[in-house]
């Protein structure tokens, strides 16, 4: 979609009439998006009383007492794994999915169909969901790992506790890159495959020579919208499935705000937090769109 | 179409007048009469507990014409003290919360939002004194002058369920002490038996009970009793590190088994007689009963024998009823008469006997005891021996530190690490103390005032 | 294409297809049995309950949960009013950036992309205290106002109107028509199709709310069926017969109205989900 000249385009003269229109969005946005940042902003200095009756002047010390602490420092790594083995994990499926699907005449919307719905489902949900197949001893998948010899206590192992969640995540995300992915193939000139083709080049020398290299921007665009779904919209299949536990194998950057703040009414330090979020969340939006080329997904 | 900023909410409000009807509760529907006063009174009792608790409210309510006392269920604990505290920063708080036991330092720390509970009796001219109480059930809830602040109202402690069917096949009687359970537990295994035994919140059980059964400090200042500034926690004593390194080497042999802190899984793994024996809260009498097949004991948590004041005394766990300031002048006198009632000999009986929970107060116990009910449920009164086991001893009156639920949740971790074998006793308990003690400094900070 | 090969490829995407089917017949199956036939060994077809254990959930709930269907009401006012709320202040505010030149034109729009910068994941706790200071908590005004400020949807509005030739607003102009008359009769519904877009993206980003709801709402009145999950889940743990029956007819309550939306509206969804870009 090509940007219109603005310039140029003709307005309506009202003085008041914008003001009126913009008031709903705008008192929004100041009452619950910059006002709270300001207030985050500024009792990420502080230590206070939950009750807001006194607060202790602290400089930067909540945010030093963050990462001197290795639980915090330990969150980001385990931030870090999580969303990079779901977004490589989930990407390589929906590549796969859609490369497959591609030009599949008959059964095209049947096969979408199936791969998508899991995205509508919330991902609390969707925990639900896995906390009942894998639940040490009575669930069906943990019979099925048991049959196969593996012992399988995600409430006790770390490691199995992690791979859960990514799995889940990882099935959620499917359809997302799924459907970034054949947008992308769609977008690629037949002529090109087809004189491939003629050249007697191998499936997969094409797919690796030619389609994969057209596909980067997709494929690093949706690197980015993975990697930030993953760092802010998990926080529902770590409350249901794992409550970051066992011993923080699962506690993610946002589940610690959560509970450091809410559970453990540790003000100051949930708000050193939330700024820390705030900075990356922004960082990765400038990312987004300093590098980006835009046009590929507004075709 | 309507403009104005107000134009959200007004859809909201719309749609919500549409639902409202069908999204009445009886409760909510609950008409009162309009010259009683009413007393709001927060609480984390739901289901069977609720319906108790609300007996106990019905009986007050109808005992007298002022006031009407309305119990409201704010969810878990920890919702609960946070609805507590938004409600108090927007100016609206309850008459009563019900606040955790591990909340007790914050909510002392926060002088002004309540009104201890010894001196709004003496305003009220309310005969009333800590001496009432079971010493170590009143403890956790007494100012340095053992005064009471709070009101303890559901208290539980740690007790040893064994599963007597699996005990007597190797001939067996309950371990008196962890040294006993180790050797129990290994013959178990040996009989056959998949897990000795397992516990539900280790950190409650094995760490703070841990201390005070055995007469340890678990901080410094008496636990924190004495005061916040420059508290320092001792949990890396040699004592605690014997006993978590113990833990661990019995999770490799099986004489322990770890399924995750709340205490859904460990009951299951007890009830099911997969464990022979299950260190849990007193207040688990009711599911074991309800769940278990087989004959069961009760028997006071194990101590350690290498320390020469153990066995000393448990203390209560669970949550305690507090009064909040700035109330219409009022209302003062219904919530001294409900706390009266509360801890009137047959409300206390009568809570006891319906959830299990252990009576705070001495004539309560005096009631139950007469009333034949330790008689007919054996084992429910190990609960109460433990607690009256001794007079506490200034550092065994109750754990009172500072950001404790995020402490607590330290602690936990790294028991766990080292239940599935990732770490040392001795490191896992250095890094908790370490960050434990950060935490302990941050909080005495947000107690201080100004800036 | 070779036959063969099509064939290869076609039982490659079934197996795909039904891996990801998987959970949600798992969770079908136990929904349709007793709690007590889940103990043992985990049959393999459905029962015959799952009308019973639908209706208990629906209408009794579990003892310390509200029942479900108050909680299924609950979210659909929810997820209606952030969906009505956030296409309505966008498409006006996208309106106002677009056909009228105004002083502080360019400083709105960009507060309004601030937005896009702060999820509510990250700005959770001041934003509660916010709204727990406006005595918004425990109400549907307070689930549902706090998030219906969205850039995403102003900004495919704003791409929209100025797609839209200006030679409708100069004809428009001609005919005497007012910047409200335009946008009645002509801008408004030429964003139909963006309108049904946005309509099922926000619908399931409304329904699926599990944090905020999960904050702001302490009252069982408020809950919704997201975060209901969680106490259905607790109070299924406390018998000593773990209800996961129950829980699994609860999760799929949950999970169809979104599904369904995505499913039948896909083209829509799909439009959305790659134009907005999230």
């Amino acid at each position: 979609m090509k940007a219109a000249p603005t310039a140029t385009l003709t307005s309506f003269p009202n003085r008041w009439l914008p003001y009126l229109l913009l008031a709903p969005q705008l008192a929004i946005t100041c009452v619950f998006f910059v006002w709270p940042a300001f207030k985050a902003l500024s009792g990420a200095f502080y230590q206070s009383n939950p009750f807001g009756l006194g607060s202790y002047f602290v400089g930067l010390g909540n945010f030093t007492a963050l990462f001197a602490d290795p639980a915090y420092l330990h969150a980001i790594g385990i931030t870090l794994v999580y969303s990079l083995s779901t977004t490589v994990l989930s990407m390589g499926m929906g590549l796969f999915l859609a490369v497959l699907t591609e030009d599949l005449v008959a059964g095209h919307t049947f096969f979408r169909t199936l791969f998508i719905w899991p995205y509508a489902v919330a991902p609390a949900i969707a925990g639900a969901l896995w906390l009942f197949a894998f639940a040490p001893q009575i669930g069906p998948a943990t019979d099925l790992l048991a049959a196969l010899g593996i012992q399988w206590n995600y409430a006790l192992n770390g490691t199995q506790a992690l791979l859960l969640i990514i799995s889940l995540t990882a099935w959620q995300q499917i359809a997302y890159n799924f459907l970034f992915f054949t947008a992308g193939l769609q977008g690629i000139p037949d002529a090109l495959l087809e004189a491939a083709s003629l050249d007697g080049a191998s499936y997969m020398r094409r797919f690796f020579g030619i389609v994969f290299p057209l596909l980067a921007p997709t494929t690093f665009f949706l690197l980015i919208m993975n990697i930030t779904y993953v760092f802010f919209d998990t926080f529902g299949v770590i409350s249901i499935v794992t409550q970051g536990g066992p011993s923080n194998a699962t506690q993610t950057l946002v589940y610690k705000v959560y509970q450091d703040g809410f559970q453990n009414l540790n003000l100051g330090s949930a708000a050193a937090q939330s700024i820390i979020l705030m900075l990356l969340v922004g960082l990765l939006t400038l990312f987004q769109f300093r590098y980006l080329d835009r046009q590929i997904h507004y075709q | 179409m309507p403009l104005t900023t107000g134009f959200a909410a007004k859809i909201a409000k719309t749609l919500a007048a549409l639902a409202v009807s069908a999204a009445l509760l009886p409760m909510a529907a609950q008409t009162m009469a309009a010259d009683r006063i009413q007393l709001s009174f927060w609480t984390a009792m739901g289901g069977m507990r609720g319906e108790v608790l609300q007996h106990l409210v019905n009986e007050f309510n109808a005992s007298q014409q002022r006031y009407t006392v309305v119990p409201v269920f704010k969810g878990t604990y920890k919702e609960t003290m946070l609805a507590t505290i938004a409600a108090y920063r927007a100016h609206a708080t309850p008459d009563i919360a019900q606040i955790l036991d591990v909340g007790t330092a914050t909510m002392m720390g926060s002088k002004g939002t309540y009104i201890p509970v010894y001196r709004l009796m003496q305003r009220e001219h309310i005969p009333f004194s800590t001496q009432q109480f079971i010493p170590a059930a009143a403890s956790y809830y007494a100012d340095t002058q053992n005064r009471l602040v709070s009101l303890p109202f559901n208290s539980s402690t740690p007790v040893l369920f064994y599963n007597k069917t699996l005990l007597n096949r190797i001939g067996a009687k309950p371990p008196k002490t962890w040294a006993q359970m180790g050797t129990i537990g290994a013959k178990l295994v040996a009989a056959g038996v998949p897990c000795g035994f397992t516990t539900d919140h280790p950190n409650w059980i094995q760490m703070e009970q841990f201390s005070v059964w055995n007469g340890v400090h678990y901080a410094t200042d008496d636990n924190g009793y004495q005061s916040a500034k420059n508290v320092k926690l001792r949990i890396d004593d040699p004592v605690f590190v014997k006993h978590l390194a113990q833990l661990g080497t019995w999770s490799k042999s099986g004489v322990f088994e770890y399924v995750g802190a709340s205490p859904g899984p460990s009951t299951a793994l007890f009830v099911s007689g997969h464990c022979a024996m299950y260190t849990a809260s007193s207040a688990s009498y009711p599911t074991i009963q309800a769940g278990a097949k087989f004959p069961f004991g009760v028997a006071p948590l194990p101590y350690a024998s290498t320390q020469p004041d153990a066995p000393q005394n448990t203390v209560v766990g669970g949550a305690s009823l507090w009064v909040m300031n700035g109330l219409p002048a009022d209302h003062y006198p219904g919530i001294a008469a409900f706390l009266h009632f509360l801890m009137s000999d047959k409300a206390q009986a009568y809570w006891a006997k319906r959830t299990n929970y252990v009576p705070s107060t001495r004539g309560g116990f005096a009631r139950l005891k007469q009333e034949g009910f330790y008689a007919d449920n054996p084992g429910t009164i190990v609960a109460v021996e433990e607690l009256k086991n001794k007079p506490p001893k200034p550092w065994t009156m109750g754990i009172r530190l500072g950001y404790m639920p995020q402490i607590r949740q330290i602690i936990r971790n790294e028991m766990s690490a080292v239940f599935a074998g990732q770490q040392t006793a001795g490191q896992a308990l250095a890094t908790a103390k370490r960050q434990g003690d950060q935490l302990l400094a941050q909080f005495y900070l947000s107690q201080r005032e100004g800036h | 294409m070779k036959i063969r090969q099509l064939r290869v490829r076609t039982l490659v995407l079934a197996l795909a297809a039904l891996a990801i089917l998987t959970p949600l017949y798992i969770a079908l199956v136990a929904a349709s049995h007793s709690a007590r036939a889940l103990l043992g060994e985990f049959p393999l077809l459905p029962g015959g309950q799952l009308l019973h254990n639908f209706a208990s959930v629906l209408f009794q709930g579990l003892p310390g949960a509200p029942p479900v269907w108050l909680m299924l009401g609950n979210s659909l006012l929810m997820a209606l009013g952030i969906t009505v709320g956030k296409l309505t202040i966008s498409i006006l505010s996208a309106y106002a950036v677009v056909y009228f030149r105004f002083p502080l034109r360019m400083t709105a729009f960009w507060l309004i992309f601030l937005t896009l910068m702060l999820p509510v994941e990250v700005r959770f706790f001041p934003t509660y205290q916010v709204t727990a200071g406006l005595h918004m908590l425990n109400s549907y005004g307070g689930l549902i106002v706090p998030l219906i400020a969205s850039a995403t949807a102003t900004f495919l509005f704003r791409q929209f109107f100025l797609t839209l030739p200006h030679t409708l607003v100069d004809a428009a102009r001609i005919d005497g028509a007012g910047p409200v008359r335009f946008f009645l009769d002509t801008a408004l519904p030429l964003s139909r199709t963006n309108i049904a877009a946005l309509f099922v993206l926000e619908f399931v980003y409304g329904w699926n709310q599990y944090l905020w709801p999960l904050l702001t709402t302490n009252n069982q009145n408020y809950a919704t069926i997201v975060m209901g999950i969680q106490g259905m889940i607790t109070a299924a743990a406390s018998f000593s017969l773990p209800q996961w029956n129950l829980v699994m007819a609860t999760a799929l309550l949950a999970l169809t109205p979104p599904v369904l939306v995505v499913v039948l509206m896909q083209r829509w969804f799909i439009k959305g989900l790659t134009e907005t870009e999230k």
